[in-house]
């Protein structure tokens, strides 16, 4: 069973530099605050100090993924009776659906980065991972956080076996995006003991073989819903016939009925009212697992992609041999990086935050709750990057498998469709993309992140002389790292200057939403790559670093291009005049950077995962 | 039921194979180790039976530090405790003179251990620790069962099946059908770091082999394809082009 965990061998100096085994106090930053603060190579967690036991814990996921699901892929697709719950009881059985579940009700209460590297590695699984995300994130996460302690004592350590499967029941026809406008009742009955649900609910992943469902329903007249407990076996639950879909054709998708189905009231789940905001909490774990497992199928198409390459002759020699199929690989590997080194910094980042708020003696399940919604602009960043990178890496893997990336006899034709519904589902990335806005204009508002005040700073930098000299000299990246800060500068006046300008009103100018979230994202992701290199600079040396700086330089010196365009149009759509000629001016004065040998760098990448057969990083 | 299962540490059998100081020596930077192939069936089929028959199971490598991830490993699969012989598998007498000094000790009833390694593929250390410790050797075991204080092993031989009783203590050289791999569990790997690693220094350093240089195999040729109908040219080409008939 070939090992995939272990890049850089551990030798004694990283070993002991390693923070997960001696847990380095880390000092909880705010979400959300990466745009105005400078981070440190030493404040971020990288996944190369994963520890010896989680790597293996990756590797089993591995080696269950590589037996017991690639090997099936057309059962699974063909909806054979029983296979995909079959699967679930298997990974059950190894322990992989109660990562996140405490022991004390049968799981294995491992840290939340842990559960990120499972989900990353399952990620690579097709419709298997759509119905271990649903049964281990969105269909049991709320019963955690939310549930009573008799509710988690009935439920968690069947849903951590296995024993029992789940769904989680929230669109509705007319409910997608838009949740909270559902329809589905519950009527409390005379006898005070039951809600009596009527509704009816779609989309539903793990639908046809779920023992308990989690239904969002209105009660009464409420202006927002709540959610509750279902088991199958209550009367009134019908449900349709398997929707016929584009990919993950293996996922059970069901729409499901509610006819006066009584719930025992003890069944409700948290408080009457609160059901969308347990929605939403939920969804930023799910976000940011799916841009982590996004990760994981990403670097499964790498290595099919650069083994048929290598494999496959035209012209007398191997087509990863040519410079457009290594520009090709080389890209796909540094998206990839990118988004791997954006995920775990956020991760550990919750993670800290969680850890503090329980010191400061918060409930345990209430700090994870509060520490992802801390940051749930990264968990968006990170869902929204991870689906488009996916398809971007699908995408090129079809075209360097030519003919046979068409075909269904090769495995790029089941990928290409199953990666498609990652940008739709867990929110669709436009939803995401202005959430993250919303988020951080309305922090920046209540005070909580001084947005206004670096806008400020950066609208007199505006006025001045521009200072010459930054940037110089001559340690790794430290050009790079002026080019970061002037990046963000640039988001602080173009987003600034736009609410200034359309106070209120921003909130319908979408399209200038999302230019602010397209740079948001590009400036995390291209910080996040840096900084994970230079602290593994630091840990192995410059030369065993190659690949890994020059997808650092090539990520930003793509990003700087990104973050420019998207700039610009937001200025000409909002401001004009003078105003708009001095911001166009530090714009240009904000994206200088020096032509980069892309080429070079780019061959040197893919050289380095043709010699290693795959994704080498 | 006292198990021993001898595990061996070697390079993941996709690694790239490289040689240094005049190919003296094994290239050991950036490779990854795993549990030899066949050591991990002895293992998985030591654990089958610990859950039979109840007792112990024990993972013995001789090796040194950096192969604690692998021996880690054996006991999230399922060994209760692991010994390791401090020290670089210098040949395969060397190991085994290290296994039989573990072997007399233990008092073990059954001593497992793939059939060959993957690394330098000897296949000649059960033979070894079987004579030094005056104990039946059989290999390869494809099937093991114990009943009745015996073990009942078969195999296959040229032509057909072979099948064995032994007296236990014996040792065994395991390949596969014996069992399927196993993947450790996670509360496995969670509790492997709890379980004893007793490292021990080695007896002695008497070895029987001196490795003189290592090279690789030639690179394939290019492969040259016949119509099935065409036997002909199919003889023509070995009588004449490859010369071997």
């Amino acid at each position: 069973m070939h090992n995939k965990f272990t890049n850089f061998r551990e030798t004694e100096t990283t070993r002991k530099s390693r923070p997960m085994e001696t847990k380095v106090e880390r000092q909880a930053i705010k979400g959300g605050e990466f745009l105005i603060r400078e981070t440190l190579p030493e404040e971020i967690f990288i996944p190369e100090e994963f520890s010896e036991e989680q790597k293996m814990m990756a590797q089993a996921c591995q080696d269950f993924i590589d037996k017991e699901v690639f090997p099936y892929q057309d059962r699974i697709d063909n909806m054979e009776e029983g296979f995909m719950a079959g699967l679930l009881t298997k990974a059950g059985e190894l322990g992989l659906l109660g990562v996140s579940i405490p022991e004390k009700y049968g799981g294995l209460g491992m840290s939340f980065n842990t559960s990120m590297l499972i989900a990353e590695v399952i990620g690579s699984a097709g419709s298997f991972s759509t119905a271990q995300g649903a049964q281990t994130g969105i269909g049991t996460l709320p019963i955690l956080y939310y549930g009573t302690e008799e509710q988690k004592q009935k439920y968690l350590p069947g849903l951590a076996s296995a024993e029992l499967k789940t769904c989680y029941c929230l669109s509705e026809p007319d409910a997608g995006s838009d949740a909270n406008s559902a329809k589905t009742k519950a009527v409390l009955t005379e006898d005070g003991k039951f809600y009596s649900i009527t509704g009816q609910k779609m989309w539903i992943s793990n639908g046809g073989f779920a023992d308990v469902l989690l239904v969002f329903a209105k009660i009464e007249d409420d202006k927002d819903l709540s959610t509750f407990i279902l088991e199958r076996s209550f009367d009134g639950i019908t449900m349709n016939e398997e929707e016929k879909k584009m990919g993950i054709k293996g996922s059970s998708t069901r729409q499901i009925f509610f006819n006066d189905c009584k719930v025992p009231v003890e069944n409700l789940l948290g408080e009457r009212g609160q059901g969308f905001k347990i929605a939403l909490n939920v969804l930023n774990i799910g976000r940011i697992k799916l841009g982590v497992a996004a990760i994981g199928a990403c670097k499964h198409l790498i290595d099919l992609s650069v083994n048929y390459g290598i494999e496959r002759k035209q012209f007398g020699k191997s087509i990863v041999e040519f410079g457009a199929i290594q520009h090709k690989l080389a890209k796909m590997a540094t998206k990839t990086y990118a988004c791997e080194s954006a995920s775990y910094r956020a991760g550990q980042d919750i993670e800290d935050k969680i850890d503090a708020l329980i010191k400061e003696g918060m409930d345990e399940q209430q700090a994870k709750l509060k520490g992802l919604e801390e940051f749930a602009i990264e968990c968006a960043i990170i869902k929204v990057h991870g689906s488009e990178i996916l398809d971007f890496a699908v995408d090129e893997g079809v075209q360097i498998f030519g003919g046979m990336g068409y075909s269904a006899e090769a495995p790029m034709e089941r990928a290409y469709r199953d990666a498609r519904i990652c940008r739709i589902y867990e929110g669709t990335n436009e939803i995401n993309r202005l959430m993250l806005v919303g988020i951080l204009i309305k922090r920046a508002m209540k005070g909580e992140l001084d947005v206004m005040g670096k806008a400020m700073a950066v609208g007199k930098e505006l006025q001045s002389v521009p200072s010459f000299g930054n940037g110089q000299g001559g340690g790794l990246f430290t050009k790079e790292k002026e080019t970061i800060k002037n990046l963000k500068k640039i988001i602080l006046m173009v987003a600034g200057d736009a609410v200034q300008t359309l106070g209120v009103a921003m909130k319908d100018e979408q399209e200038i939403l999302m230019n602010v979230a397209d740079m948001m994202i590009e400036i995390y992701l291209a910080e996040s790559t840096i900084l994970r290199t230079e602290k593994l600079v630091a840990l192995h040396g410059e030369e065993a670093c190659e690949s890994q700086i020059n997808m650092s330089q090539l990520y930003l010196y793509e990003a700087v291009d990104k973050i420019a365009i998207a700039a610009k149009e937001a200025l000409a759509s909002f401001s004009s005049g003078d105003k708009q000629k001095v911001m166009l001016m530090g714009l240009k004065r904000f994206t200088k950077t020096e032509l980069v040998n892309t080429k070079k760098l780019r061959r040197q990448i893919a050289r380095k995962m043709i010699d290693n057969k795959g994704y080498a990083f | 039921m006292k198990i021993l299962v001898c595990i061996t540490n070697v390079p993941d059998t996709t690694s790239r194979i490289a040689f240094i100081n005049n190919d003296t020596e094994f290239d050991k930077s950036g490779i990854q180790y795993v549990i030899g192939p066949y050591d991990d069936f002895a293992l998985a089929r030591a654990v089958e039976l610990k859950e039979e028959l109840g007792g112990t199971v024990t993972a013995l490598n001789v090796g040194e530090a950096y192969g604690d991830p692998v021996i880690r490993k054996a006991l999230a699969i399922g060994a209760d405790d692991a010994i390791r012989i401090n020290s670089f598998p210098k040949d395969s007498f060397f190991v085994a003179k290290q296994i039989a000094e573990v072997v007399k000790k233990g008092g073990y009833d059954l001593v497992l251990m793939g059939r060959e390694s993957s690394d330098f593929n000897g296949g000649q250390v059960h033979g070894m620790v079987g004579e030094m410790v005056g104990l039946p050797v059989v290999s390869p075991v494809m099937k093991l069962d114990i009943e009745n204080g015996k073990a009942k092993i078969a195999r296959e031989i040229d032509g057909g099946k072979e099948f064995l009783e032994v007296n236990l203590p014996f040792i065994a050289g395991c390949q596969e059908p014996i069992a399927e791999w196993k993947i450790p569990n996670m509360r496995g790997i969670m509790s492997a770091r709890t379980k004893p690693l007793q490292v021990l220094e080695p007896v002695g350093d008497e070895t029987r082999i001196s490795l003189k240089k290592f090279s690789l195999p030639p690179e394939k040729g290019e492969v040259k394809m016949i119509d099935e109908d065409n036997v002909e040219e199919l003889v023509q080409l070995l009588k004449n082009e490859a010369k071997v008939i």
